[in-house]
């Protein structure tokens, strides 16, 4: 069924992609024209780089806070996993922070310690300061910032670098991200480059935003635009979406059920445009509304839950839920991320708290150091027009930009995989 | 490390020591009083505790929902405590007991092998396709069910094989909470089931009835053997779970509760809606 949908489907994207062929001077061939698809939907295995079934990996707990006391509704967390890939001889370490909302070992995450570990690195994987877990356990405030995530995040970086060093031998070191992640890397490197604990060789964009305002706002619009008659009428979208995927599904078991096994069900199939672009939208929007709502409790709450209330393990959530899938990442900024910062540093501008969001706030120094490296697409759906352009020009021949891939959708297919990894060894020459 | 007791609900660690789903004859009586039990001693309170004057949030449920308003999450729950209690002991007992054999019996196993136990519970299990299908009148599904039987025990060896698949015959699966549904029966409120996870007042009842019938009709009943009990219900249970993707926790999302409770709903609301359409 998989294979019939991809050949189908690499007939159509011949079809579609004859007349414009001569354009791409590369021999770079990726089977999806349209960028949400791209997105979504998997690479056929034909056009995938090979990797191996099984790397040396080696998981630990780092507490930047040990007082920290953990709120009973979070009963489950304890302490942020990370974990630890490694050679057996001496090599240099990436550390490899992950996409927004997502952990250190989600499938794309696992992949990607894979095609560093054949490279020969080791690899640290940290989970997003946008995660729950992180945030529960690493953050020192209320995400979102960039200057401020990046402080928590090198902070988890030497404390899980303590834990391993007795592990690893490790040469030099160097960072890579992706998504919100490669964002996050750029914000660390120039940290960094003022403290001094990695000096990192080395530090690759893999598809970040330019200015994490728009990027999220044009992800939010994507669900927000595309379910038909509005999000008032979410519910009947939604159960359209979700019987259409059952009748694909007939294998489904009755306790399989999960939303990372319903999406990736979803992607089995051939969806309408508008349905793929409200799907990668609703996917930020609860991330988005899982983070707001964990920075809430755990910063005594004000925003979707009540001040002084203890939530427990078995206080019903469903209110807040509903409040919080409501919210948007653009109304926490407005309504209370600004706020707050207001209030400890009076005189702050929104504009002075955007400049702080922005790799356009980084350019000089992205542009002085021949130390950082940009992989990226033009049919990136998270960027807006005239971005390609900019990112060109700041990092000129470090940049790789490809023709089509949606967002990180080509990751795995060998020209990127080259890329990466010849940028971070050095020999892209 | 905590002792499971420790993390169980309120009221559940007194009914504590029924950890394994054990299909045995009695099983689905001792379910049913397992949960009446954990149902009547259910006091774990689902309101916040308060601990100073409460200030409403900036953005109230009341400014953003109108009241009649329906929303998916919101799933009739009137036993939220338990539920949640209950949600938590599972997290921990998948953790610490169920998914530790569950690896150990992938590990031992062949892939292959694997496979030949999962079409062999199947094959045991069409019993209950076969009972659900006549009571809802779909004797065509009733036919292809007993047909699969035949086949699969005989050219399949005893249900090691699924050959009846190979040859066109898909599986017909229906269970009694569906059959409850085809008829009208509401779902009544949502329950999350200490070990077998999330179900619902009809759907837990047609469990109970499915596992009666199991005992008087199915493999439990063919082989009178308490050894041969003990092992079908320790292999039916671990290969359910071999064969279960879901893990706690892997959402990553502070709602995983309540984004369970409404897929479950979907999901079940649409089985009903397909054995509808089915006739």
């Amino acid at each position: 069924m998989k294979r019939l949908l991809a050949l189908a489907l690499l007939l159509l994207s011949f079809i579609a992609v004859a007349p414009a062929a001569a354009a791409p001077p590369q021999s770079y061939f990726y089977p999806f024209v349209n960028p949400y698809e791209a997105t979504v939907m998997e690479l056929p295995k034909e056009f995938e780089v090979r990797l191996p079934d099984k790397v040396p990996i080696y998981e630990f707990v780092v507490r930047p806070f040990p007082k920290r006391e953990i709120p009973e509704v979070f009963w489950y967390e304890n302490g942020l996993i990370c974990s630890l890939v490694y050679q057996d001889h001496k090599a240099p370490l990436v550390f490899l922070v992950a996409g927004s909302g997502s952990r250190f070992d989600v499938p794309r995450m696992l992949k990607l310690q894979k095609v560093l570990y054949q490279a020969g690195f080791h690899v640290i994987s940290v989970t997003s300061p946008t995660h729950m877990d992180f945030v529960v356990n690493a953050a020192s405030g209320l995400p979102g910032i960039a200057t401020d995530d990046a402080k928590d995040l090198y902070r988890v970086m030497d404390l899980a670098y303590q834990k391993v060093r007795d592990r690893v031998d490790v040469s030099y070191f160097l960072l890579a991200g992706y998504s919100l992640g490669g964002f996050d890397a750029a914000f660390v490197a120039k940290l960094d480059d003022q403290q001094h604990r990695f000096n990192f060789r080395r530090v690759l964009l893999i598809n970040p935003p330019i200015c994490l305002y728009d990027s999220v706002s044009a992800l939010d619009r994507l669900l927000v635009d595309n379910v038909p008659g509005g999000m008032d009428n979410f519910d009947n979208w939604f159960r359209g979406v979700f019987s259409q995927t059952m009748h694909l599904a007939e294998a489904w078991e009755p306790g399989g059920l999960s939303g990372e096994s319903m999406y990736r069900t979803y992607k089995r199939m051939q969806p309408s445009e508008s349905n793929l672009a409200a799907l990668i939208g609703l996917t930020a929007r609860m991330n988005a509304a899982d983070m707001i709502f964990t920075a809430d409790v755990m910063n005594g709450g004000g925003y979707i839950v009540p001040r002084n209330v203890r939530l427990t393990s078995t206080t019903s959530l469903t209110r807040y839920a509903i409040v919080a899938y409501k919210t948007s990442f653009v109304d926490y900024f407005e309504q209370w991320l600004f706020p707050h910062y207001q209030k400890m540093e009076p005189g702050l501008t929104r504009e002075d708290l955007l400049r702080r969001e922005t790799l356009r706030a980084l350019e000089g120094y992205l542009k002085g150091s021949k130390k950082f490296g940009l992989i990226h697409n033009e049919d990136d759906i998270i960027l807006v027009s005239g971005d390609i352009e900019y990112l060109e020009r700041v990092f000129g021949d470090r940049a790789w930009i490809f023709p089509s891939g949606g967002h990180m959708g080509n990751m795995f297919h060998p020209d990127v995989v080259s890329a990466i990894t010849g940028f971070l060894k050095g020999k892209e020459e | 490390m905590k002792k499971h007791a420790d993390h169980m609900p309120c009221s559940m660690s007194r009914v504590k020591g029924k950890g394994n789903p054990i299909m045995a004859k009695g099983a689905g009586l001792r379910l049913l009083m397992l949960v009446l039990i954990g149902l009547s001693l259910s006091a774990c309170s689902t309101a916040p505790r308060v601990t100073g004057p409460v200030e409403p949030p900036l953005r109230r449920y009341e400014d953003f929902v109108k009241p009649g308003q329906p929303n998916m999450l919101d799933v009739k729950d009137s036993v939220e405590g338990f539920n949640r209690g209950s949600y938590r002991f599972n997290y921990y007992f998948d953790e610490y007991f169920y998914l530790p054999v569950v690896r150990g019996y992938e590990f031992i196993m062949p892939n292959y092998l694997e496979g030949r136990v999962s079409d062999a519970i199947d094959n045991m299990g069409e019993i209950r396709n076969l009972t659900n299908n006549l009571l809802q009148f779909n004797l065509k599904a009733a036919g292809i069910t007993v047909s699969r039987f035949v086949i699969n025990s005989t050219i399949g060896v005893g249900g090691l094989w699924d050959q009846a698949r190979k040859m066109g015959l898909k599986r017909q699966t229906e269970d009694f909470g569906i059959t409850l549904g085809h008829y009208g029966t509401g779902s009544g409120t949502y329950l999350m089931l200490p070990v077998l996870g999330a179900s619902n007042v009809r759907d837990t009842t047609g469990l109970v009835a499915d596992l009666a019938t199991s005992n008087y009709l199915g493999p439990v009943a063919w082989i009178n053997d308490s050894t041969f009990t003990y092992a079908y219900s320790g292999i039916y249970a671990v290969d359910r779970r071999h064969r279960t993707p879901f893990r706690y926790r892997q959402t990553g999302s502070p709602f995983e509760y309540e984004l369970i409770r409404t897929l479950y709903t979907m999901k079940r609301d649409f089985d009903i809606e397909q054995s509808k359409e089915k006739r």
